[in-house]
């Protein structure tokens, strides 16, 4: 989900047939649900694709701090402040899961960061959105974190068992995030007009974006068919919207909240709600470079990458005093 | 069937990487957790309490440098041909999977 | 104790104003450190530096909460620290300056650590129970503050010729502000003599002997002077930033008063 418009580097979806006999072991496994591990044999795409993948989704843990650490310094209460100190902590954590998950397919930490800072790697649109009152804490935590859950859950049966176990960890973690964002939503739409305004534009000018936040339709991409042969995706992006959809909108309505779509309307028949695509030019200007807040997210954190240097360098020269020393002792 | 790789992997001047193990208070043995940067162990105990414990109490934390772990190897001609519910296959179980999480 | 105009405090005045004292630290403090979230120099520093914000806000809700109950006016720890002015807050100056680079910020957690974590050490036999109990929770979270923040301070004094130069920088800016810490007013005697809590002066030497080698260690020049900034724990004479703080920290409940969240 923090991955976003991932390209296969494969040329389609081969048949077992048409595999190399190497290849085909390791498609096999995976069909069988069997786990892929660091030192075993992989093609070439499927490594390549992860390492973006799970860049992608490392970067957007490390970003996503950033509009949520905005509120920090202003949260209301004592409690609320440390809920969501702990929730962007843990969201650090992820980062720091996912990226150590992704060095065992042969990159570092450092390189991941450039490629970030560089813009040759991507996060996810979503966070280039800005966090303008409180109530942006209870749906960013709501609707962020609920669709990102949409992805997150099936992604702990992924075939990379680094991927699977990060996975896993993050899962734990993240109910709590959903759960907070909506107690933050409750309180307010159950409060003063000013608290209820605030909780209905929050809901309005997020809930598009977290449509975003599944990617485009994909049923008919082969890119998206290679990803999920090698279950490295497990659901189409469309899937995963829908049940989306269908888990939020009652959920609002329980707020006393209205999803801003008018043609909004439960379908019998399908089992589930017709609602309306978001402005999917808005996403592709996003992805740009071009979204309200990509300039500042990226900015911070070439600031922060930067203004951190001469502390990673300081404490590393020490460090190896230190060794020397040591070994000059003995 | 066993390899280590010596050479850190690791670039000049990043920070290492190192492996995280936890026993908690209830005597079991040490859990692989995870793993994190730091420039030297000293500094790897310090991040793995804060990072992988949350600096529970009762806790004995071990670190060691990702690189200096030898691993077996899946050998070149064996493994992969073998059906996957050979044993071959079985890797520890590094994370603790609740039941719930299983049943999805 | 010069300039004494006001009369000498009753025995709660004191208390109420000695838990102040050790809440707003503790508040100004951690919302210091929580704006480090997200923007450390590396992730493992991220998440030790938010623990030690979530520690802080955490004490901060235990020392509050007991002097809102001592006050006995029905203020609780979030009308506190929330709903009082610059004025009423009893913070050490030290603790209510910006951030600065990660050295200055590692520096000053550094020189506090080592007081604070002496003087819950002590607080820990309090003739007050409810403060003992605090502070036998809120010194195993200082000691493992001050193990971290003396390491981190050592290695970058240590370091390289720029990390020496900014520490070095650090250590001298915040010097001047050692001195508040130690330096005992009528509130403090009243809570010696009831056997609440230690004379801060008598936390000196102990502190000289954490802090002074660690420094060598660092490879840090201790600065000549033992002039000491006042103002903060009396409330006399906030520095400039604290006013700026509140207006970020307070927002929310001045702009939305009565408001639950």
């Amino acid at each position: 989900m923090y991955a976003q418009m991932i390209k296969s580097t494969g040329q389609g979806v081969k048949t077992l047939d048409e595999m190399e006999p190497q290849e085909r072991a390791f498609q096999e496994r995976i069909d069988a649900g069997g786990k892929i591990e660091p030192k075993d044999w992989m093609p070439e795409g499927y490594r390549k694709n992860l390492i973006r993948q799970m860049g992608q989704h490392a970067h957007s843990e490390i970003v996503g701090q950033l509009p949520e650490a905005n509120w920090i310094t202003r949260a209301p209460t004592l409690e609320r402040k440390a809920i969501l100190l702990a929730k962007v902590q843990d969201e650090a954590g992820h980062g720091l899961y996912l990226y150590c998950a992704a060095e065992t397919l042969g990159i570092t930490r450092d390189e991941m960061t450039e490629q970030l800072l560089s813009g040759k790697a991507k996060y996810s649109s979503i966070f280039n959105y800005p966090t303008l009152t409180w109530a942006d804490m209870g749906a960013v935590g709501w609707l962020v974190d609920g669709a990102a859950i949409m992805n997150q859950v099936p992604l702990q049966r992924t075939s990379y068992g680094p991927y699977a176990r990060a996975m896993v960890r993050i899962c734990k973690e993240e109910s709590f995030h959903q759960r907070q964002g909506y107690d933050i939503m409750m309180k307010m739409a159950k409060g003063t007009a000013a608290q209820k305004r605030m909780a209905q534009d929050a809901l309005n000018r997020f809930w598009y974006p977290s449509l975003m936040m599944f990617g485009p339709s994909d049923a008919e991409s082969i890119h998206s068919a290679q990803s999920m042969a090698w279950k490295i995706k497990m659901n189409t992006n469309d899937e995963l919207r829908q049940k989306f959809v269908d888990q939020t909108v009652p959920q609002a309505e329980y707020l006393g909240l209205t999803v801003p779509d008018a043609d909004l309307t439960w379908n019998e028949e399908k089992g589930g709600y017709d609602f309306s695509q978001p402005d999917w030019a808005e996403f592709f200007d996003v992805l740009k470079g071009n979204g309200p807040c990509n300039t500042e997210r990226l900015a911070a954190r070439q600031k922060a990458w930067d203004d951190g240097a001469w502390v990673r360098d300081a404490m590393m020269a020490h460090a190896e005093k230190r060794a020397a020393q040591k070994v000059a002792a003995e | 069937m066993s390899s280590s790789t010596p050479e850190a992997p690791s670039r000049s001047g990043e920070w290492p990487l190192w492996e995280v193990f936890v026993r908690g208070q209830h005597g079991l043995s040490h859990r692989h957790v995870g793993s994190l940067h730091a420039p030297d162990a000293e500094k790897a105990i310090l991040n793995a309490r804060d990072v992988y414990t949350r600096r529970n109490e009762g806790v004995s934390i071990w670190v060691v440098e990702a690189h200096r772990i030898a691993a077996s190897a899946p050998d070149d001609k064996g493994p992969m041909y073998e059906p996957s519910n050979s044993k071959v296959y079985r890797h520890p179980t590094f994370f603790d999977i609740p039941d719930d999480v299983r049943a999805m | 104790m010069a300039q004494a105009t006001a009369k000498a405090p009753t025995h709660n005045e004191a208390l109420f104003e000695y838990l102040l004292r050790m809440g707003d630290n503790s508040l100004v403090l951690g919302h210091r450190i929580s704006e480090w979230c997200g923007i450390a120099p590396a992730l493992e520093e991220d998440i030790a530096l938010s623990n030690t914000a979530l520690d802080l806000i955490g004490q901060t809700q235990m020392w509050l909460g007991l002097a809102g109950k001592v006050e006995g006016a029905g203020r609780s720890a979030d009308d506190l620290a929330f709903l009082r002015d610059a004025w009423d807050f009893r913070n050490l100056l030290l603790l209510e300056r910006p951030n600065g680079d990660f050295g200055q910020t590692m520096m000053r957690q550094f020189l506090f650590d080592a007081y604070q974590m002496l003087n819950l050490e002590a607080l820990k036999t309090s003739s007050d129970q409810r403060i003992a109990d605090i502070a036998a929770k809120a010194h195993k979270e200082a000691s493992y503050h001050l193990e971290r923040s003396r390491i981190t301070v050592i290695a970058l004094g240590d370091g390289t010729t720029e990390s020496r130069t900014r520490m070095q920088a650090a250590l001298d800016a915040h010097w001047p502000y050692i001195g508040e810490m130690f330096a005992a007013d009528a509130v403090d005697i009243a809570m010696t003599h009831a056997g609440i809590a230690p004379d801060p002066a008598s936390l000196r030497p102990a502190w000289d002997g954490i802090v002074l080698p660690a420094l060598h260690e660092a490879t840090l020049r201790v600065p000549d002077g033992d002039f000491a900034h006042r103002g903060g724990k009396d409330g006399v004479r906030h520095t400039e930033h604290l006013g700026h703080m509140l207006t970020t920290m307070q927002w929310m409940q001045r702009a939305y008063p009565g408001a639950t969240w």
